[in-house]
């Protein structure tokens, strides 16, 4: 087979938890996403440099990032073009809005059959659901294999890929036939910087809904006649077809019921010694618990 | 997550110099290459966007990448084994990171490989990468040498040598000898042509050579047998891969653990000639020089800004006396100062950034049938003067007060800044070395103190006080009474000049010895006024500035009047007598 791959990257634009203030929730309980920065999910810019290692070893290989969300979420395909992509697809659409982890798998699982890639790579998880599950979900709706917490893909040789998987108590080293799907951990390496000569030439790289929007009036320096490839695609649900009623809001079985603030408060504590006395006293009192043992 | 550009607004605003119109519209000329390669810009509007998305790019890059490994890197060094350098494990990874993001070759055209960027974002650059780490500052900046041979060599060294630059290939300038240092006359490694391989020959010895391991060597040396002086020395580049260099050692220094400063043995090393022959130290080095001390001005920026970060963040976290000492007047006002002097080392920076972006892209447009026209031709020699004229002063002002800021970045740390949990005591060692490489403050005393006593800086500073004062809307806005201060800046500078004036007149017409003695007074003397006033005309466009203009201005008030006091009080018969009695002293001192 050739040794060119066509690389998906699954990849969500997300409010930046890792700093939140007091006003990082509405009164409603949900996130607000007005007071946080929004950012590229850590873990899929490390599934995106290892998507362009591929791309640096076997050269002629694409990458294309692909992404759901409100029009403004086009910014995460301009950060892939930024770093080395090929291009990428925003999916948007009013009626993918509301769409749970079922709902979601589901709209990226019809974007990607029309992509058609041999191999896929996605975060483990987003810093603000944290449930993992989209990209496994993704793998199953497309019938293909699966690989989750991948820190390398370390080779693809004959169809086979060799990715080394960080587990709790350790490495495991799998491969897998192609196409298929791997979710990337934090552990892996770090996405490279912004490339220069990269991000001059798709600076002005915008959706057909960005250039629209009054707000970017005079932001576009070239158009898109001039220089084609600073248009970015969208593709909506008529795109990429499927059931209408597995989409969004009504294809979310997950019904959020209540939610509650929750207050961390500092429990009882005691300070033990490293004697062995104490530690065995420790370790007593754990297996008593049944928290190990 | 820390951008060392973004978290900067004072690097924004020298973007923003109506003088950058000039320098982009020159730079691009015409935007000739938009169409050719798709990251030109288009006009002026995307030019100076593209500058600002590049800047924060590298400033990324030093928030996240090389900031975090400099204290490791400080720790570990390079290591030197079987001749030749092995970088610390940080320093690798800044290479890396640098070359990845495509900005090695910043400044080089867009032909080899480079972005085509003027001086002032080259500068800034070097600005970002030295407030993270200004050992590793000096590898990066080393890519001067790639606009030596842009500048200087033949069409078939460029396109062997330049596009590797982008590629994130190092560089080595070497200049320096055991017997040769401030006096580059003294050099002695020899060339010599061989008719055989076609190739000149290199062969002795070289000290002190920074990033010594380079891929791309550039080296002075004696190619005229026989000759003792500058008009005997020649040029060269040297490519590693040729061979015929060793590492003889690297030095244990100080500071700056992050840049190896070797010794080297050139042993039948092959080279090819940069330029003309017996040019070698007259124009080329010259050339050379003058950008490497515009590189360790934004290196002194760097670590001053890099000084005061960390030691306002104390002066706000440390409690004594149940208050911060930022409570204190007395820490307070050394912060102020500090913050003052940084401001005004930087304000210097990028306006002889300027000069030198306006003259030397005069120069570049100069190819095969295009001459300058006249105007430009006048406009190239404005511009050249200009940036001579500042270049030393700003070296030695911009070094001088980073070590000043160091030294009060310890003292707000108390004990602790002694420590070396602290990375105050590391800037402190770093900062050492920028009165003294590239040539000395004493040195840069000698390159300009003809433009005292021939009154080139008195008319820049006449040119500078004839720009109308009109405080912007927004500035008032934003920092309530500035006009007012403002306005009282403005007097005591016209004072300070006038005084400026009579210090000269008391010193221009003596002999050349008694000048030297009081050159290193009026240098400074005019360079504290010229930055005074470019706090003042930023004041007047950004309120950023404010508060330093009327500090710096304060202070150089009571500087200048030192000096003014110092050099009316000396008589030019007896002033230098009681000094030259040290000369004496060896024989009393270490008399049994």
């Amino acid at each position: 087979m050739s040794k060119e791959f066509k690389i998906v990257v699954l990849a969500k634009q997300v409010p930046d938890t890792r700093n939140v203030g007091k006003d990082a929730m509405t009164p409603e309980g949900t996130v607000n996403r007005a007071a946080l920065p929004a950012i590229f999910n850590p873990e899929d810019m490390n599934a995106l440099e290892q998507a362009l290692r591929i791309k640096d070893k076997f050269p002629g290989s694409k990458v294309y990032v692909l992404t759901m969300g409100p029009f403004r979420a086009a910014e995460i395909i301009r950060e892939g073009l930024f770093r080395g992509t090929d291009g990428g697809v925003l999916l948007t659409d009013r009626r993918f809005a509301g769409a749970d982890t079922l709902a979601t798998s589901y709209a990226i699982s019809q974007a990607v059959k029309k992509m058609n890639p041999d191999i896929i790579v996605a975060g483990r998880q987003a810093i603000d659901g944290d449930t993992a599950q989209v990209g496994p979900q993704v793998a199953e709706k497309l019938n293909i294999p699966q690989v989750t917490y991948a820190e390398e893909i370390t080779d693809i040789v004959d169809n086979k890929v060799t990715i080394l998987r960080r587990l709790e108590r350790g490495i495991e080293i799998v491969t897998s036939t192609l196409p298929c799907l791997v979710t990337v951990h934090a552990t892996a390496a770090p996405c490279r910087p912004r490339n220069a000569k990269n991000l001059l030439k798709y600076k002005y790289a915008r959706t057909a809904n960005e250039e629209k929007d009054p707000a970017n009036e005079g932001k576009y320096l070239i158009s898109t006649e001039e220089k084609p490839y600073l248009s970015i695609q969208e593709w909506t649900v008529d795109d990429v077809g499927g059931d209408p009623d597995s989409y969004g809001f009504a294809g979310s079985p997950t019904k959020v019921k209540k939610v509650e603030n929750i207050v961390f408060k500092a429990k009882e504590s005691k300070r033990i010694t490293g004697s062995d006395e104490d530690i065995d006293a420790l370790i007593g009192e754990l297996m008593a618990n049944h928290e190990i043992g | 997550m820390a951008n060392y550009y973004k978290d900067n607004s004072d690097l924004k605003f020298q973007l923003s110099n109506p003088l950058m119109k000039r320098i982009v519209e020159l730079r691009e000329d015409n935007y000739k290459d938009y169409g050719k390669y798709d990251y030109a810009p288009k006009d002026l509007k995307d030019a100076l966007d593209s500058y600002d998305r590049v800047m924060d790019v590298v400033g990324e890059i030093c928030g996240d990448i090389i900031a975090p490994n400099a204290e490791q890197v400080d720790l570990d060094g390079p290591v030197c084994k079987d001749g030749r350098v092995t970088y610390a494990a940080g320093t690798t990874k800044n290479q890396e990171a640098l070359t990845k993001a495509g900005v090695y070759g910043i400044a080089l055209q867009r032909e080899y490989g480079g972005l085509n960027f003027s001086t002032v974002p080259y500068v800034m650059a070097e600005e970002l990468v030295a407030r993270a780490d200004a050992g590793y500052a000096n590898i990066w900046g080393l890519q001067d040498c790639a606009e030596t041979i842009a500048e200087f060599a033949s069409e078939e060294i460029k396109k062997e040598f330049l596009p590797r630059i982008y590629n994130g290939e190092t560089c080595s300038m070497d200049l320096t000898e055991p017997d040769a240092g401030s006096d580059l006359q003294a050099v002695a490694l020899k060339a010599s042509w061989d008719e055989a391989k076609g190739m000149w020959m290199l062969n002795g010895v070289k000290r002190f050579i920074t990033n010594g391991d380079a891929d791309i060597k550039l080296v002075l040396a004696r190619s005229e047998a026989g000759t003792t002086d500058a008009r005997g020395l020649s040029y060269f580049v040297h490519d590693k891969k040729w061979g015929g260099v060793t590492v003889r050692r690297i030095e244990n220094k100080l500071g700056i653990h992050g840049s190896p400063t070797c010794e080297l043995v050139f042993n039948n090393a092959p080279a090819k000639i940069v330029g003309e022959p017996k040019l070698g130290l007259i124009k080329y080095v010259m050339s050379l020089m003058n950008g490497a001390r515009l590189g360790v001005g934004a290196q002194s920026v760097g670590i001053s800004e890099a000084a005061y970060r960390e030691a306002l963040k104390y002066a706000n976290e440390r409690e004594q006396f149940r208050k911060k000492i930022i409570e204190f007047p007395a820490v307070v006002e050394m912060l102020g100062i500090m913050k003052a002097k940084l401001q005004a080392s930087r304000a210097i920076l990028y306006e002889t950034s300027r000069f030198v972006d306006v003259y030397k892209s005069l120069n570049a447009l100069v190819t095969g049938d295009r001459k300058l026209t006249p105007e430009e031709r006048k406009e190239q020699k404005k511009y050249s003067k200009l940036a001579d004229m500042l270049t030393p002063i700003l070296k030695m002002t911009a070094s001088e007060f980073c070590n000043q800021n160091a030294y009060d970045a310890i003292q707000v740390h108390g004990g602790s800044g002694y420590m070396r949990e602290y990375p105050v005591e590391r800037l402190y060692r770093d900062a050492r070395i920028t009165t003294i490489y590239e040539g000395t403050s004493q040195l840069q005393t000698v390159a300009a103190i003809r433009y005292i006593t021939n009154g080139s800086y008195l008319a820049l500073i006449k040119d500078y006080e004839a720009v109308p004062f009109s405080v912007a809307a927004e500035v008032e806005a934003a920092c309530p009474g500035a006009t007012k201060r403002l306005e009282s800046v403005k007097a005591k500078l016209v004072a300070m000049t006038a005084q400026f004036e009579e210090a000269v007149a008391m010193v221009a017409d003596k002999d050349p010895e008694y000048i030297d003695f009081q050159a290193r007074k009026l240098c400074e003397m005019a360079a504290f006024i010229i930055e005074s006033y470019l706090l003042l005309n930023d004041s007047m466009r950004c309120a950023n500035f404010v508060d330093s203009a009327e500090i710096f201005t304060n202070k150089s008030e009571s500087w200048n009047n030192e000096r003014y006091s110092y050099i009316k009080n000396s008589d030019p018969e007896t002033a230098l007598a009681a000094f030259k009695n040290v000369k004496g002293d060896l024989d009393k001192v270490y008399a049994e």
